[in-house]
């Protein structure tokens, strides 16, 4: 009997290494009860709309008449579609070079990238060029493209924040390069400490490791804190020093659910700083359609904005893009409405306005009622969620995760899936469960956390802050 | 001791970064050239090696952390001609005319470089955009309006997918292996095809083809070592793959005199030899139908495949992507997975991985990033690791899902939309039958030229057998021949092609690829221009 080709033993070991525990254990388990009958209530990807946020209506609409532009010449357009989305469609198909089904240019088609310019100028007070943005299949390609760039081995580090969300690790592990952690500081807000980076940093170029970028995730995945501005300056200053690229994943740059602390970009913290770092450091920036008051995680569209990065290198970085053809076209224009929604006066600018507050109220809400439920439970000890759409709490992971499943059908995901001080548990949970059931959620949480340390407190001894 | 060595170490290294940075900053400012303090044991200085005399820091590349002299090898190693130079010329010449019209012998451009259908005017099969317009706003589903705007088979199927989404959410992250109700559909496509069954979690959806074969590579390479038997020519989505998981392409050619026929002996024959070079050949990549080449297999060659990849414990990868684009009556497109079954084979026989993609066939919705791969004969464990690999970008886009299991289960007989559908098929069909046959005609006319027939896919692959004139002509201009007659017949027509070395060749020979999607009515022209090009380029280089 000949040689089975493919078994476990033979594949890539890259691909063996790499986790991912966003849709790992406590996912499958969660899957499989599901499927047995059991009530599960998914809190464990920022995954909005599958928890019933709706989506927004202009976009669906615009989109949809893309799709099928004969409807453009129908007469009874208007019974279904409001003039402005007619419009704004017939804007975005003359962008196009053949509607929707084309592959666009690899990059993106350029008029999108000129409105995503536009935003990230008015966003910043900087101006943005289009030529160096590209628009992705989500952030997540755009990520996996920048790292696959980076990392030619094992001797090329990516510093990456502790807790960090896995796409990076579970990237960097495929690839074959080393992760370099920092450690965000819990009891600071979960903030970042440059000693803290110059540490890492210097163990792992005495390991023989040439660490070539830093990742920051800001607002923060798993934890939600937002870099101050101060903050934001000294990373860009270590860069400068330690001859970085930073990489600033800024997907939640929409969820802020406080006042004090507003989102401000690297870019714009990176120009405000001047010569000569701010022609030095290498930036990539990362945004999503998936995120924010949005939630349009299903079309996959993301892009990434590159700064101080040679011609030579974007050459390098188009080709790579070029052999996936072309990010696909309907979220290309979800991403341009995005960065360029309906404006006063536009027809439908009330309801979108209406929506998007109503969104984005509710999960400052949701924020608030979560972190409250969370701190009065035993052991249990929460940040506020200042934005983003996830909560740390401190309780031993996996175990307890998949004990409160058991329980309570609601599926989290362990804290060991993002990284975490060693003795110290957590699991993080998305803030994105319907308002209306969030009390009833919370009930069942401390009623099955005050069970399990009843049970557990006094035999395992279990760490506790 | 270690410790105290290791913070001088590190200081050191922090000092020479910041005092070559601050050098740098002068040279930027004061133009002077600078004297950096070199380690040669510290790569993260290498960038002060490479400095250049050049007057602005900020285009030399050799400063920063992320240059073309440190990024990954692989990256630098890739290539993509479909997309590559020509392309690049094709794209400032249209800016030439949009600038300044009447400056070049043609008024506009012809993209022939590409499997494009519908950026060259072909139109959009209607039942399925009614159907995904439906599912972006399913609100209006249950309108009293919709009927006057949308068919009414439509709005059922419809009905029919959102229903079969948790939560009916179109917006949401599905199951990383696609919406399962997508894939039941796409199963029983699959089984109404072959004659066989399909298992829906045999199915992984992806945003086109393309990542799914990534996915192959990615699990496949381990390292140069590890080879995949491809053809040549071949589309270079395949050579660059392998060169980004950094293995080996095992090349094994297809035969041009027999209408690029595929010999199990010539597959042997390469096996053999990357095997003795110390290559442990992974897989077998087979395009069928053919890309460029355009050659449909017969049963039989494909029952010799599928017994060879059994015998030598090969994974075969079948790219059936084109397997809607069959133009000549004595060919039927037969799934690897049907001859397999049909041989009586099983999961334990054969370890299978066949693509398809919503972008080719009649439906050319390229744009939508639509496909999926069927795995069989894989083990639990490796499906396990396969499907890690797809959670990582947790899942492909919803509307592509949509579409691959709408082109996988058409309009029926009787459905209301039906007869349009059936029209709109065969009136793409037909043409592309039509535009294959005559551009064939056409190449074979001229000087030098011969060109196999296309039985399927999209293309014409014709070899030119350029003079020797020519061949040193393409030297002086230092570039590859092939090459330098593409760029000669984009700058007098207009019109794009991809030089035969983009795909693969055998040496010495020379070719060009060409797609047949130009619209119809504009062929003759098309035909017109390039072969008064080619008179003018043999009259210039003949001996």
């Amino acid at each position: 009997m000949p040689p089975k080709p493919l078994d476990y033993e033979s594949i890539n070991e890259n691909v063996k290494r790499s986790q991912y525990a966003v849709r790992g254990e406590l996912y499958l388990r969660a899957s499989e009860l599901q499927k047995e009958g059991k009530k599960i209530i998914f809190t464990n990807v920022g995954n909005p709309h599958a928890l019933g946020q709706k989506p927004l209506s202009f976009p669906r609409q615009v989109v949809a008449l893309c799709q099928a532009p004969f409807l453009l010449d129908d007469p009874n357009v208007g019974l279904l579609f409001p003039a402005d989305a007619i419009a704004k469609a017939k804007h975005y198909l003359s962008m196009t070079g053949g509607g929707l089904g084309a592959y666009s240019d690899s990059r993106g088609i350029p008029g999108v990238r000129k409105e995503v310019a536009e935003f990230i100028q008015r966003r910043d007070g900087y101006p943005s060029d289009p030529e160096l943005i590209y628009l992705t299949d989500g952030a997540s390609k755009g990520v996996m493209q920048i790292l696959q760039t980076i990392i030619g081995g094992q001797g090329d580090g990516i510093l990456v924040p502790v807790p960090q969300y896995p796409l990076y690790s579970a990237t960097i592990a495929l690839l074959g390069g080393s992760l370099v952690p920092y450690y965000l500081e819990e009891t600071a807000n979960w903030g970042l400490d440059v000693n803290e980076l110059r540490q890492s940093v210097n163990q792992a170029r005495y390991k023989g490791i040439t660490v070539k970028a830093m990742v920051i995730i800001n607002p923060g995945n798993p934890t939600g804190q937002c870099l101050s501005e101060a903050n934001l300056r000294e990373v860009l200053q270590f860069c400068f020093e330690e001859n970085l690229v930073l990489l600033g994943d800024e997907v939640y740059q929409q969820n802020i659910y406080q006042d004090e602390r507003p989102f401000v970009s690297a870019k714009k913290v990176l120009m405000d700083i001047g010569p000569p770092i701010s022609k030095e450091v290498q930036l990539i920036s990362f945004h999503t359609v998936s995120k924010g008051y949005w939630g349009e995680c299903g079309q996959r569209g993301g892009y990434f904005e590159m700064t101080n990065i040679s011609p030579e290198t974007v050459d390098q970085i188009y080709k790579v893009a070029s052999i996936s053809l072309s990010p696909n076209v309907p979220a290309q224009i979800f991403m341009g409405l995005m960065v360029n929604p309906p404006k006063p006066g536009d027809i439908s600018y009330d309801q979108f306005v209406r929506e998007s507050k109503g969104i984005l109220e509710s999960l400052r809400r949701r924020a608030r009622i979560m972190t409250d439920g969370f701190n009065s439970c035993r052991n249990v000890v929460c940040n506020f969620t200042e934005e983003a759409a996830k909560q740390a709490g401190k309780v031993p992971d996996v175990f307890y995760c998949l004990k409160l499943l058991e329980a309570t059908g609601i599926s989290t995901v362990p804290g060991s899936g993002f990284g975490q001080k060693e003795g110290v548990f957590h699991l993080r949970t998305t803030i994105l469960p319907a308002e209306e059931d969030m009390p009833a959620i919370m009930d069942s949480f401390k009623k099955f956390n005050d069970e399990f340390m009843e049970q557990y407190e006094d035999h395992r001894g279990y760490s506790r802050m | 001791m270690a410790l105290s060595f290791f913070m001088r170490k590190s200081s050191a290294l922090r000092f020479r970064n910041l005092f070559n940075r601050s050098i740098a900053v002068l040279h930027n400012q004061h133009q002077i050239p600078h004297q950096s303090i070199t380690s040669s044991s510290s790569s993260s200085l290498s960038r002060f090696l490479s400095s250049s005399s050049s007057s602005s820091m900020a285009s030399s590349d050799s400063s920063f952390p992320v240059t073309v002299h440190n990024i990954n090898p692989k990256v630098l190693k890739c290539e993509y001609a479909v997309r590559g130079e020509v392309v690049t010329i094709a794209q400032q010449l249209q800016e030439d005319l949009k600038a300044k019209p009447g400056t070049h012998p043609f008024d506009e451009i012809i993209y022939c470089n590409i499997g494009n259908p519908q950026s060259l005017g072909q139109l959009p099969i209607t039942f399925f955009r009614e159907v995904l317009a439906l599912c972006d706003i399913p609100s209006v589903l249950e309108k009293p309006e919709t009927p006057a705007l949308f068919s009414s088979d439509a709005i059922e199927r419809a009905w029919s997918i959102i229903d079969a989404i948790p939560g009916q959410a179109t917006g949401a992250y599905s199951h990383s292996q696609g919406i399962k109700g997508l894939r039941d559909t796409i199963a029983k496509g699959i089984e109404a095809r072959d004659g066989f069954p399909a298992n829906p979690n045999d199915i992984f959806l992806t945003d086109g083809a393309s990542p799914a074969v990534h996915m192959m590579m990615q699990l496949l390479l381990r390292s140069e070592k590890d080879g995949i038997l491809c053809p040549i020519p071949q589309y270079p989505l395949y050579s660059a793959s392998i060169a980004l998981h950094g293995g080996s392409l095992v090349p094994y050619y297809l035969d041009e005199a027999t209408g690029w026929g595929l010999e199990v002996k010539e597959l042997k024959k390469q096996l053999e030899a990357a095997k003795k070079s110390g290559i442990s050949v992974r897989a077998l990549v087979v395009i069928n139908p053919g890309n460029p080449t355009g050659q449909v297999l017969s049963e039989e060659n494909q029952r010799d495949i599928v017994k060879f990849c059994k015998t030598e414990g090969l994974v075969l990868l079948a790219d059936e992507v084109y397997q809607e684009n069959v133009y000549v009556p004595e060919k039927k497109f037969h799934s690897f997975k049907k001859v397999a079954r049909s041989l009586g084979f099983g999961d334990n026989d054969i370890t299978l991985a066949s693509f398809q993609s919503v972008s080719k066939g009649y439906y050319g919705e390229c744009g939508k990033r639509g496909g999926y791969m069927e795995i069989t004969g894989f083990s639990a464990e490796v499906r396990e690791q396969i499907y890690k690999m797809a959670s990582v970008n947790l899942c492909s886009n919803i509307s592509g899902q949509i579409l691959a299991s709408l082109v996988m289960s058409p309009p029926k007989v009787g459905d209301e939309s039906y007869e349009l559908y059936r029209a709109e098929r065969d009136g793409i069909l037909s043409s592309l039958a039509r535009r294959a046959k005559t551009l064939e005609e056409a190449f074979n006319k001229l000087e030098g030229v011969t060109c196999n027939k296309a039985e399927g896919a999209m293309y014409l692959f014709p070899q030119i057998k350029l003079p020797q004139k020519a061949i040193d002509a393409a030297k002086a201009a230092k570039t590859a021949p092939d090459n330098f007659y593409c760029r000669n017949l984009l700058h007098a027509t207009g019109v794009v092609v991809v030089p035969g070395s983009g795909f693969g060749q055998v040496p010495g020979t020379w070719h060009f690829r060409c797609t047949i999607l130009p619209q119809e009515e504009k062929i003759p022209a098309i035909v017109n221009r390039i072969t008064e090009f080619h008179k003018k380029f043999m009259d210039q280089y003949r001996k």
